[in-house]
């Protein structure tokens, strides 16, 4: 055993502890597991947010975009910046409604606000279909991270196993407690580790910042910029628009905002926010640090180009630290969206059909859910196979489809439906699986049109034609005879 | 439209408009290319519009 690899096993082992002690003194209803008893302040709250924001995407994902791609990465930046502004005025809201209402997870407001438990059903699934793949995303990181930094003594599916138990156990008993607790850790680590990798590797290798992304445009022309076609200025502004949209759309991130304890908790996360987009910066130095240092590494395997760089550089128990770090992005959003999926399944889709279930039926088999996800979740992990990966693509189009619907039921006066929601989302979702399995492009669909059109993302398609359905939908079931039923889904209160 | 409603805007459009002239290597602030350091300018300035903006919001000077 190398000290690399005990490094990575204390952080593992300190993060259980206090993801189990975690559950100190509460009881665990089903709202103190999911939503913290909606007991969370500013810093907790602020915790959960960048817990699933500096996910192994980031780390492993952030640098191998700029290592493969160059400047497209910065959308990164540009959208988590936006998203904290549109947090302040969506948020506070959407707690306010929640709390009023006792709700715990993110179709419980559909449900709520349209009157419908099918349109829960609906928001459910969707919301299960992309967190899924979202695990097997952290696990796939997890597993190459570990093995990495472990000089391959650890085989990353020996890693994702370690790693799917220990989010299990902390998980089951301490829920978004146990989240919290390790997000704190994971968080100091995080942000010392990219850091210093990313002001070192630099200086470093090519004795500062300037130097090296002067060196990097001789050797590669247009690498720095937004290219004239494909990841062109109109394919960063729709993709920056629908990734801000989609931001909140995740179960996992609407229901974590449930667990602050006030709404000013949001507005404050909303100024420190934006400056914490800043640790991406270091992450992009790192990757293109990396460029001509570890040159080669082509596609998907440009996401190693951070672990790579470090094991050619540094002594092994550094690379134990980043290992470590980098463990600790895959467990805490890995723990979160296993919680939120299994409160899906045993809160809006379960109880549903077998209403009799009470409260504590529920928190049980939310409880007992986690491992049979997890499980799923590693079985994918290491089967691979092209399914999960389409599903993958789609996670962030798919969530993004539930937007449109949420924001008219935060005005006053809601006009749409609740067949006009569900038509809507069902709509979306099916272009968006449509598109990606098609592997169609504006481009493809579209070869006549200018080329600016031809960038845009494809993912606004989808958004639009859901946004047309559901006020189509909307309009036609408001006048229709039905309407003695579904009027009870327009009258909303005042929130915006 | 209030004014702290206006205020939000500004980042979209620094960031979202701003892109059609920022996208460029050339000059370099603090080592970074422009385009990149444009993107940093924002996040700084995102963060000090939405602490003007905590200020001026009436609904935060309502007790917790």
């Amino acid at each position: 055993m190398n000290i690399a690899l005990l490094i990575i096993l204390f952080f593992l082992l300190v993060s259980i502890f206090l993801g189990i002690r975690a559950r100190k003194g509460k009881d665990m209803s089903l709202e103190q597991w999911t939503v913290g008893g909606r007991g969370f302040g500013t810093i907790f709250v602020f915790l959960l947010m960048a817990g699933e924001l500096y996910t192994t995407f980031t780390f492993l994902g952030g640098s191998g975009w700029a290592y493969g791609k160059g400047a497209p990465a910065f959308y990164i930046i540009a959208y988590g910046c936006l998203a904290y502004v549109l947090s302040y005025w969506l948020l506070p809201p959407i707690w306010k409604y929640a709390k009023e209402k006792n709700l715990i997870s993110q179709p419980d407001f559909f449900v709520s606000k349209y009157k419908s438990p099918y349109l829960g059903i609906l928001v459910s699934i969707v919301g299960v279909i992309a967190l899924i793949p979202y695990m097997v995303t952290q696990l796939k990181g997890l597993g190459i991270i570990v093995s990495e930094a472990s000089y391959g003594q650890i085989s990353p599916n020996a890693a994702v196993w370690i790693g799917a138990i220990s989010v299990t156990i902390y998980v089951m008993i301490s829920g978004i407690h146990g989240s919290a607790w390790t997000a704190v850790i994971k968080d100091i680590m995080i942000f010392v580790v990219v850091a210093f990798l990313g002001i070192y590797l630099p200086i470093h290798y090519y004795g500062g910042f300037q130097n090296m992304f002067e060196v990097i445009n001789t050797n590669k022309p247009g690498f720095l910029i937004l290219p004239e076609q494909g990841m062109s200025i109109s394919w960063f502004i729709s993709t920056v628009i629908l990734s801000v949209l989609g931001f909140y759309m995740w179960p996992h991130s609407f229901g974590s905002a449930f667990s602050a304890k006030s709404e000013k908790v949001f507005r404050k996360n909303a100024i420190i926010m934006p400056l914490y987009q800043l640790v991406l910066l270091f992450v992009f130095f790192v990757g293109f640090a990396a460029i001509l240092q570890v040159p080669g590494l082509e596609g998907a395997k440009g996401d190693l180009s951070l672990l790579r760089l470090a094991i050619q550089t540094f002594d092994p128990w550094i690379v134990g630290v980043v290992g470590a770090a980098g463990l600790l992005t895959a467990i805490v959003p890995g723990s979160m969206i296993i919680m939120s999926a299994s409160t899906l399944i045993a809160k809006n889709i379960y109880s549903v059909f077998v209403p009799s279930t009470t409260n504590e039926q529920i928190t049980k088999l939310a409880k007992y859910l986690v491992p049979v996800l997890t499980l799923i979740s590693v079985y994918f992990t290491i089967q691979g196979g092209t399914a999960i990966v389409s599903l993958l693509l789609m996670g962030y189009s798919l969530v993004t489809q539930l937007f449109p619907s949420l924001i008219f039921s935060l005005f006053k006066r809601n006009f749409v439906t609740k067949q006009g929601a569900f038509i809507g989302i069902l709509t979306g979702v099916a272009v968006v699986a449509f598109v990606t399995i098609s592997g169609s492009t504006m481009a493809t669909m579209f070869p006549g049109l200018p080329q600016p059109i031809q960038d845009l993302n494809v993912g606004i398609i989808a958004l639009l034609i859901n946004t047309i359905v559901m006020v189509i939908v909307s309009v036609v079931t408001m006048k229709s005879p039905v309407k003695v039923k579904s009027s009870s889904s327009n009258e909303q209160e005042g929130l915006l | 439209m209030k004014i702290t409603h206006v205020l939000s805007l500004v980042p979209f459009i620094g960031i979202l408009g701003g892109i059609f002239f920022s996208n460029r290597v050339t000059p370099y602030v603090m080592g970074m290319p422009f385009i990149l350091f444009w993107f940093v300018l924002w996040a700084l300035l995102t963060s000090c519009i939405m602490a003007i903006v905590y200020k001026l919001d009436i609904a935060n000077k309502e007790g917790e």
